[in-house]
């Protein structure tokens, strides 16, 4: 069994904060939505379909060697918290956490490849990558799913490609999608106009945690929609062309800000900076504020003892079910903002007292 | 800004699908309104509603023929699909065929895969298997769990040898 007390210390890999232009690119993310032949999907299922379906994809995934070490935990026995505290680390979706019945998830230690089970598709794998790197996880992804195939036969037809329950996902069965911060486009109003021009060419923009979540902290996720009549090479193209085109608009911004606004964004920092180390009570919402300006500080080199991979620990570990886990009990409402405030004043005061 | 659709309120909610050769499908409403039509629960959009106006609202002409089709391996009616939004089976892909063409053309843009393809092809033939699952599932119902332990065997056995 693992110990989800020690992972709760580790930022797991989207949020390692150290690839390729990370001042602007958070982490890439890969999915193929898969499923299995002579089984209907999930939501057709019955609970004893479910129930085999999930017994024989967890003995493909515990009793056969993969070259590397797959955990793999049966959703369904997870109490809430636990569940919560996945989807706070992006290996199960909010779908997968919430619903009810068999269902599964086999993760690497690194938390890099994971597979869901049961999820709207019998299979959702996905790769997840520190900064602007979708090329190696499309890799990452490419070589897992042929392991996969070599154990279990897909769903697919020659006409449609692989065969999805949401016609929307139909054909390559890929989602490939980039997590920005930008502050800078959010601040100068220019976010907008970079959006209309991604939706002309068919790519779309969601909030931090995927499909119909809010931009929370000027993070945006850039998608494709597009999965049938492209091959993957060419979806991971076309997001690959603009991505660069986003980033050096949000340098330009940044540049402009600093150019026009210099005393106020300064003071902006500060404070933000200031009330994550003197607060003693704060929503997450607050806080997502905070650390997204003080993130836009370290980019600026506003702020020199706080570097991206501690500001994105912060960040995992002052979610709810992350603090539950820290703290070692259930906590209310007020007490997650107490305990919030709490841990940001500890940590930040520990990075002040070593300088 | 473009006033709600649905009671002439500033809107708040904007969906807009481009469709190719035509002018592009807008929908503007206002905050309650999308609650109304569930399009918004709680502050977040949800995507299966969305997926639904596009399946009534390009699901093509023949919507009564398409109303009456089901499938012979999952039973699932079309009128489900269109109200769900959600598939039942892959051979849902070929027996809604005619209702699906048009929606995946507005989708994507395209009809036909392009890309990675399996190397291994589905062993069993799909249609004794399913056979035997529709059997499973009767034997289930009228709970003869004998019979039931006995096809779940053979299904297993079906399906792990080809």
């Amino acid at each position: 069994m693992m110990n989800f007390d020690e992972l709760a210390r580790s930022p797991g890999e989207w949020l390692r904060g150290t690839g390729p232009e990370s001042d602007v690119v958070v982490s890439s993310r890969i999915r193929l939505a898969r499923n299995i032949v002579n089984f209907p999907f999930t939501n057709r299922a019955s609970a004893m379909q479910r129930g085999e379906l999930e017994q024989l994809i967890r003995e493909r995934f515990t009793k056969s060697d993969w070259g590397f070490e797959f955990n793999y935990l049966t959703v369904h026995t997870l109490s809430p918290v636990d569940r919560e505290f996945l989807r706070e680390r992006q290996l199960l979706s909010r779908e997968l956490a919430g619903t009810e019945g068999p269902r599964g998830v086999a993760f690497e230690v690194q938390e890099t490849r994971s597979v869901m089970v049961n999820e709207e598709d019998h299979l959702r794998l996905q790769v997840l990558r520190s900064g602007f790197q979708l090329d190696e996880a499309w890799q990452d992804i490419d070589g897992l799913d042929d392991k996969v195939e070599e154990r279990i036969t897909y769903a697919f037809s020659d006409e449609f490609g692989y065969l999805t329950a949401c016609p929307t996902n139909v054909g390559t069965g890929m989602r490939a999608s980039v997590m920005l911060h930008l502050p800078a486009l959010q601040f100068t109003k220019q976010l907008e106009k970079v959006f209309r021009a991604l939706q002309k060419i068919n790519l779309a923009v969601r909030g931090l945690y995927g499909e119909g979540t809010r931009a929370s902290g000027d993070f945006y996720q850039i998608s494709n929609q597009v999965t049938l009549g492209k091959d993957e090479g060419t979806i991971l193209k076309e997001i690959r062309e603009v991505i660069p085109q986003i980033i050096h608009y949000e340098r330009e911004a940044r540049k402009a800000l600093m150019q026009q606004y210099q005393p106020l964004v300064q003071d902006k920092v500060s404070r933000a900076y200031g009330t994550l180390k003197a607060a003693t009570m704060m929503s997450a919402d607050e806080m997502m504020d905070l650390l997204s300006t003080v993130r836009l500080g370290i980019a600026l080199e506003m702020i020199d003892d706080l570097t991206i991979p501690l500001l994105n620990m912060l960040f995992l570990q002052t979610q709810p079910s992350h603090l539950i886990k820290l703290t070692g009990r259930s906590l209310t409402n007020e007490e997650h903002n107490v305990e919030r405030a709490t841990y940001l004043r500890h940590k930040l005061g520990e990075l002040s007292n070593k300088n | 800004m473009k006033p709600c659709q649905s009671c002439g309120q500033p809107s708040t909610v904007h969906l807009c699908h481009p469709a190719s050769g035509q002018e592009p499908y807008e929908l503007h409403l206002c905050t309650p309104c999308a609650e109304k039509q569930n399009l918004l629960v709680g502050k977040e959009l949800q995507i299966s509603a969305i997926v639904q106006i596009m399946i009534t609202k390009f699901g093509g002409e023949t919507a009564e023929k398409l109303s009456r089709l089901t499938c012979p391996s999952c039973g699932l009616h079309y009128t489900e699909f269109r109200s769900q939004g959600r598939l039942g089976c892959p051979h849902d892909y070929e027996a809604f065929r005619t209702g699906l063409m048009p929606l995946l053309e507005r989708i994507h843009r395209k009809t036909v895969h392009i890309g990675k393809r399996p190397r291994q092809r589905p062993k069993a033939t799909p249609a004794d298997v399913l056979e035997l699952r529709k059997q499973l599932s009767e034997a289930i119902h009228q709970e003869a769990y004998e019979r039931a332990a006995q096809l779940r065997d053979l299904i297993r056995q079906k399906e792990t040898n080809g």
